[in-house]
């Protein structure tokens, strides 16, 4: 099961009302490379995980995933919560604002809605990490991109902080897959069941073994 | 120390044990990093009581419920600003 704490990974104070900034940063909530697809990425893919270090990566990181999409709810509202109408329109959040007002709602920069199509769980463990390592490097491209289109210091310390952890996550996915693929490349015994007309007296019903 | 102050050092522990932890899934054999994980969870389990005796209640169904109210549903939730702190740049 999941435990919720109540507060966030790291600190978000956001002076400055900036709703041009906050329609660009609710990508990283419900966009391509967002943080609700990789948790949810993560937390499917580890049902077919098969080494310890691979499932308690996955679990772990994609409940990271989660306090970071917190992360980004939480800078999303603070930078609209005190928008006035005129700000709004400058700021060209008036086609987010016809649809959401100011709530959070899981969508990319240019307003697609969050789809399950932007992961995959392939059943694969080493497709899947793969994929991981690849989607943690699209998430870093991300942030850079969005600490380019912001000055403002209350809004960059949380995105660098972001950022750093998409690094992180890479290291220790690419770590898992090296465990991976040592442990199918490992040589294993492989046991079959003896045919029932070598059970002796024992039953030979398949259900009674 | 303050609200503020065990606000900010309980963020610094557990950002370190999340860290940790992350690295001992890879490194389940790292005894360096057990030991270092093991005294960063207890000085923050500490810390954590007196957060929670002081601030409030961090979780729904974990925490005791000191008054005769119901602590967990009070303002401010993490997404509010005075549930944060500001990071002081000399501090960093």
């Amino acid at each position: 099961m999941w435990i919720y704490e109540k507060k966030l990974e790291f600190p978000i104070k956001i002076k400055k009302t900036d709703p041009a900034l906050a329609k660009v940063i609710i990508s990283q909530f419900g966009g391509p490379d967002g943080e609700l697809a990789a948790s949810l990425r993560y937390i499917s893919q580890r049902f077919a995980a098969v080494t310890p270090e691979s499932k308690a990566t996955l679990s772990d990181i994609g409940t990271e995933e989660l306090a970071h999409l917190e992360m980004i709810g939480t800078m999303c509202r603070q930078l609209t919560a005190d928008a006035n109408i005129d700000e709004i329109k400058k700021a060209g959040f008036d086609a987010y604002y016809v649809d959401h007002g100011l709530g959070v709602y899981p969508a990319s920069a240019s307003g697609v809605p969050f789809t399950a199509a932007y992961l995959q769980s392939k059943g694969d463990p080493i497709t899947d990490l793969y994929e991981d390592m690849a989607a943690e490097q699209k998430a870093r491209s991300t942030y850079e991109y969005l600490m380019n289109l912001t000055d403002d210091p209350d809004v960059l310390e949380p995105l660098r902080f972001l950022r750093e952890r998409e690094i992180v996550h890479f290291q220790r996915f690419g770590e898992a897959l090296q465990n991976v693929k040592a442990y199918m490349d490992s040589k294993r015994q492989f046991v079959i069941d003896k045919p029932d007309y070598m059970n002796g007296n024992k039953s030979k019903c398949m259900k009674c073994r | 120390m303050n609200k503020e102050q065990i606000m900010k050092r309980l963020a610094v522990l557990d950002f370190i044990a999340v860290d940790l932890q992350l690295y001992l899934d890879t490194h389940p054999e790292d005894m360096e990093a057990i030991d270092k994980y093991n005294s960063v969870i207890k000085e923050a389990d500490m810390l954590r009581m007196k957060y929670e005796e002081i601030i409030g209640p961090l979780y729904s169904f974990r925490s005791s419920n000191n008054g005769d109210t119901f602590k967990w549903i009070d303002d401010p939730w993490p997404w509010q600003p005075s549930a944060n702190f500001e990071i002081n740049e000399e501090e960093n």
